[in-house]
């Protein structure tokens, strides 16, 4: 690929304050083990895990729990020893404050663990085999949403370059710095884990220059191991050079096209948190169950980088870290992409690489009415050259289909132009607005043509039922004139002689006959076989009427013949029935008139 | 002479454009009446009958005549806002005394109480209740549009209207607080902020 | 718990619509300066009429709007007109024709199409250009004399107070004089450049002092260009255009302006870096700045040359903010991972 030190200018981009040595000034430490580890069983895209345990059962860290059906989800695994206690809803780590049913363990002190089968020699095995071992230890893209790991090694196209992302442009992360400085050795190796399975020619290390430990433990990491074609890039301080797209453009000039993944340039980019848990699950075989955590904030008494087990509820983590007992806020991620979190009930998942816990001077909520004075200096920030300004306007004014022309879909939600707006308008909160509104109306309008067919599928069902209706009545009606007219035609009369007499006695029957009354007669103790008698004698009517219907149908070859003389043979069934009621009945009443008599 | 002249090349003009202009609206009809479509494409299809018209099909061609676009309580203020644009008209306020924004809502059964008369059932404009004769009629969930035809026909009075809940797939940001500030315009100024 | 999430990002970078204000200020004080300086004191006190006239017409417009009245006129851009319509009206125009201007350009051209940010032409040049064309005989008649030492004798705060309330300057003799650009325009049919390049007229006429207040306003752009107020394109622009024009057209002083006269005379680096910059009438993007300052640059020279005004900033820049949406239009910047702006142009390789 590029094999020159050349690198490409970030276009736009800003210089917020980076308040990086809050937090990294210490080693990584761990917190007290939480009481509770709550793991979600939902995915982003609605799917729902199905735990592989039930309440009552006891766990050891690292056993599988839950599973989906589809493969863009990783595998749950217990995070730590226990005892699951409940799977039942529980608050999430989400803006909207929801909960989403949870499997919820109460740990022990057991410290029972479960590994996967160790691989003494991964040089050796299969690429197939560590792909698998990837999926089985639920490894997912721990920088940013969380993607399952093993996908992106079996792409469909074939990868030249992995690029390992150890930028952390925002500010207040630090644990992606700490990591490589503590483990850089083990960084590497995942490097060349991930180097094996996608064959690839090349390996980029991508570090920004505000790290310089970190960049000299990786240095002495590459030069220790056998790494000729890893290369250690050093670029530029500037958010959000740490974006996938803005990355992959910095080191190699290349775009990924528009709606396109970087696998179509032949490039795959991975977190360098990724490489260290798919290097602990390939050599020791540990499933993922913590990561390195950054908590930072003035309200957090100890600042630092931890290693926090998956699930654990950010209560637990603010009891050991803060005095207020109603923070400010609780920020899950960085100051500049992270999200509100409404219920410190919420567990930690396996992308929270950030807790900010701040004061309220440090992160003011913002008011937003200021007019836009049109500066331009959105414009000027954007990462992804988009015009802000247009699609603030698009956004406020509900322009849906100007706003989609104008590439609202392309934008990263970065931050930098609600960052530098001097109006302090609230940018990317229109953007989201605008986006969830036109998916919104998309699924309004696939459900209203749903609508729309279905309606009038009905119309032209029940304009055909009236055509039938229509017409049989016309049919019957000829038949009828038919019949009158061809009283005198011997050779081919509609009806014999005994099905016409039959069917004008019913007819007179019919005239004559009482209200209607049950045929269940079983059930009552008063047998009346008045009621028997006649309740058969309709039958035999309706039969007669079954038999005209069924003649005329013969006549005319209409396709309800076989239906006809199904139902004929039923009704048949029926009358037969009706009679030996109605002759039981006359029996039992004789039997029982006799004994009373006697 | 110059007059007859003048005269005579208006006449040649007003002959060759009047041809060009016949000739472009015979060659360049647009089939059909792709009005009534387009407006059919803004209404909600919840096949109603709230604006008086069997369904949203009848309603767009009446529109399409010069009937008021404001009759569609489901549609809301964003339909009539929408039909307005497309056909250049003005934008008036809603007919009904509804909502401005109607929340979506879905019909459900109280499976308790039906009897399986199948009232409602033929009741429903786009088929989306299932159950026959003497059995538990249900609302298919995803196909009802929420135009309350089938409260009326129910003899026991068992069907409600709910809101579709939110959940996590669902839940969308709102605009910020002043998004409504239409800070710029002056034609608003008189309403109250 | 937090009811109402609010959405990232959680930092800013200090916002503040006052402090951009109170930069440009701050630029365009070296300018006012030297105009005082070399043409009277009647520049301040015809910015004092002007941003006083401003803030009173824009409370007064604000009530009428329901508008919160403080905070709008704390953000400065009313002032800031008031600077503007002060430092471009002549030294001795009346006050009642400052007072007109300043109140057509924050009550029509600002808040009758919306108010801050929303005006479609530059406030200050379309008042200029309505008094310009409304009471052609104050303000061809006000421009001063240069003064000191080269020039006339300086009048006092007193006197310029005198002409400016009473409308007139005729009690004083020989105050008045055209502006350096109409000047040599008018008498370069008689004598030749170099002739009137070297005659006293000059050197101590109307020449004398125009250069030194376009260094002023230079040296305020680079600065609002060093504090990243402003993006280099539109005056850069302004001045290509500008001075590719007088390459082509003014190779010969004897007939036309040279082009040191044309960059430095005349309203050039007030127009480059204070009026083609202005947010809200200009292009957005880069490109398009470019572009609309080429264009306001290219009819400033013709019609300073071949029209009937003597300096034409006020104007072009006027004919420009008509274009600005549509340069907008058709220069819109790619988009990462796009050949063009819109929806669906993707890039050769891509499946969209």
């Amino acid at each position: 690929m590029s094999n020159n030190d050349k690198l490409w200018p970030l276009k736009g981009g800003i210089h917020p304050a980076q308040m990086k040595d809050v937090s990294n000034g210490t080693p990584i430490k761990q917190l007290s083990q939480p009481k509770e580890i709550i793991l979600p069983l939902n995915h982003s895209n609605g799917a729902m895990a199905t735990p592989c345990v039930n309440v009552g059962d006891q766990v050891k860290k690292g056993q599988l729990i839950a599973t989906f059906n589809i493969p863009v989800a990783t595998r749950i695994h217990a995070s730590l020893s226990g005892t699951i206690t409940a799977i039942e809803p529980r608050a999430i780590a989400h803006v909207s404050g929801l909960q989403a049913q949870s499997i919820v363990i109460t740990t022990d002190q057991s410290g029972q663990i479960e590994i996967l089968p160790k691989i003494d020699d991964w040089k050796s095995v299969s690429h197939d085999l560590l792909i698998r071992r990837i999926e089985e230890a639920g490894i997912a893209g721990l920088g940013g949403a969380g993607f399952p790991t093993q996908i992106k090694y079996r792409p469909h196209t074939q990868i030249n370059t992995l690029i390992v992302n150890g930028v952390e442009c925002e500010p207040y992360i630090t644990s992606d710095d700490v990591l490589m400085r503590e483990h850089s050795e083990q960084i590497v190796e995942g490097t060349l884990i991930a180097l094996k399975i996608l064959s690839a020619k090349d390996a980029i290390i991508a570090i920004e220059d505000n790290k310089p430990e970190a960049i000299g433990a990786i240095k002495a990491a590459l030069n220790k191991l056998d790494t000729y074609n890893i290369r250690l890039r050093v670029i530029p301080t500037k958010y959000p050079s740490g974006g996938e797209k803005q990355l992959i453009y910095i080191l190699t000039g290349q775009e990924v096209s528009s709606g396109n993944i970087p696998a179509s340039l032949g490039i795959l980019v991975q977190n360098v948190g990724t490489l260290y848990a798919l290097r602990q699950a390939v050599v020791d075989g540990e499933p993922l169950t913590q990561r390195v955590m950054t908590l930072t904030g003035s309200a957090v008494n100890n600042p630092g980088n931890y290693w926090v087990p998956i699930g654990t509820p950010i209560q637990h983590i603010m009891n050991e870290s803060t005095r207020d007992l109603i923070p400010h806020k609780i920020v899950m991620g960085g100051p500049m992409m992270g999200f509100d979190v409404p219920d410190a009930n919420a567990p930690i998942s396996k992308i929270t690489n950030c807790i900010i816990i701040p004061t309220k001077q440090e992160l003011p909520t913002f008011s937003d009415s200021n007019p836009c004075i049109r500066c331009g200096k959105c414009e000027q920030v954007c990462p992804v050259n988009l015009l802000p300004q247009k699609l603030y306007w698009n956004a406020k004014y509900h322009e849906w289909e100007q706003a989609e022309l104008n590439s609202l879909f392309d934008c990263i939600e970065c931050g930098a132009c609600s960052w530098i707006c001097p109006s302090e308008i609230s940018l990317v909160q229109y953007y989201r607005y605008a986006k969830s509104e036109i998916k919104k109306e998309h699924l309004d309008k696939v459900k209203s043509d749903q609508a729309r067919h279905r309606f009038e599928d009905r119309q032209r069902r029940l304009e055909k039922l009236a055509a039938e209706k229509e017409s049989k009545r016309k049919a019957r009606a000829a038949a009828a004139a038919k019949i009158q007219s061809n009283k005198d035609n011997t050779t081919e009369s509609v009806l014999d002689d005994q099905a016409k007499a039959d069917i004008l006695a019913s007819l007179a029957r019919v005239k004559a006959k009482k209200p209607k009354l049950t045929t269940k007669v079983l059930d009552t103790k008063v047998v009346d076989t008045k009621a028997l008698e006649l309740a058969w004698q309709k039958t035999e009517d309706v039969v007669l009427k079954a038999k005209a219907k069924l003649l005329i149908a013969q006549q005319e070859n209409s396709a309800s013949v076989p239906a006809l003389t199904t139902a004929l043979g039923k009704l048949e069934e029926r009358a037969k029935k009706a009679k030996l009621t109605w002759q039981d009945a006359v029996k039992f009443d004789a039997t029982t008139i006799d004994d009373i008599e006697q | 002479m110059i007059i007859i002249i003048a005269i005579l090349v208006l006449l040649s003009l007003a002959g060759v454009f009047g041809a060009l202009l016949g000739f472009s609206a015979i060659r360049f009809k647009p089939e059909g009446d792709p009005v009534v479509a387009q407006i059919d494409s803004l209404l909600p299809q919840t096949q109603c009958g709230q604006c008086g018209h069997p369904g949203c099909k009848p309603y767009a061609t009446a529109i399409a005549n010069g009937e008021a676009i404001n009759k569609c309580p489901p549609g809301g203020m964003a339909t009539v806002e929408a039909i307005a644009n497309l056909l250049d008209v003005d934008v008036v306020p809603l007919d009904a005394e509804t909502d401005e924004n109607p929340i979506p809502l879905v019909a459900i059964i109280r499976e308790d109480e039906c009897i399986g008369c199948t009232k409602c059932i033929q009741a429903c404009p786009v088929d989306a209740i299932l159950g026959a004769a003497k059995l538990m009629h249900t609302v298919i969930e995803s196909e009802c549009t929420g135009c309350d035809l089938c409260l009326e026909p129910c003899p026991v009075d068992c069907i409600d209207m709910v809101e579709i809940p939110t959940t996590i797939h669902t839940w969308s940001w709102s605009p910020p607080e002043n998004h409504k500030l239409k800070a710029n315009l002056i034609v608003t100024d008189g309403e109250s902020l | 718990m937090i009811l109402t999430p609010s959405s990232s990002p959680h930092i800013r970078n200090n916002p503040s619509i006052t402090s951009i204000m109170l930069w440009v200020t701050a630029a365009l004080i070296p300018g006012l300066i030297t105009l005082i300086y070399f043409y009277g004191w009647g520049y301040l006190i015809n910015s004092l009429i002007a941003i006083f006239t401003a803030l009173g017409s824009e409370s007064v417009i604000l009530r009428l709007r329901h508008r919160n009245i403080y905070k709008t006129l704390t953000d400065g851009s009313a002032m800031l007109t008031g600077l503007f319509i002060g430092i471009s009206m002549p030294g001795f125009a009346p006050w009642w024709v400052i007072v007109i201007a300043t109140v057509f350009a924050i009550v029509f051209i600002k808040h009758l199409y919306g108010g801050l940010g929303q005006n479609l032409f530059n406030p200050a040049m379309g008042a200029f250009a309505l008094v310009l064309i409304s009471f052609p005989v104050p303000m061809t008649t006000s421009w001063v004399a240069p003064m000191g030492p080269n020039g006339i004798e300086r009048l006092s705060l007193y006197e310029h107070v005198q002409i400016s309330i009473r409308g007139t300057h005729s009690d004083f003799d020989g105050v008045t004089m055209a502006t350096p650009l109409d000047h040599y325009k008018t008498n370069i049919q008689n004598k030749t450049a170099d002739e009137l390049l070297e005659t006293n007229e000059f050197s101590n006429g109307p020449l004398y002092g125009i250069i030194w207040v376009n260094l002023a306003f230079l040296f305020g752009g680079l600065l609002l260009l060093a504090k990243k107020m402003i993006t280099w394109h539109a005056p850069t622009g302004l001045l290509l255009g500008v001075g590719v024009m007088s390459l082509l057209f003014s190779s010969d002083p004897d007939i036309r302006m040279p082009i040191s006269l044309h960059m430095m005379g005349g309203a050039t680096m007030l127009g480059a870096f204070f009026i083609a910059t202005d947010p809200a009438s200009t292009a957005t993007s880069n490109k398009g700045k470019i572009i609309f300052g080429l264009g306001v640059g290219v009819l400033t020279y013709i019609i300073r040359t071949w029209g009937n005004f003597p300096d034409a900033i006020a104007f072009s820049v006027l004919i420009m903010n008509f274009a600005a949406p549509f340069i907008d239009y058709y220069t819109r910047p790619r988009v990462y991972g796009k050949s063009g702006s819109m929806k669906g142009y993707s890039l050769r390789g891509g499946n969209k």
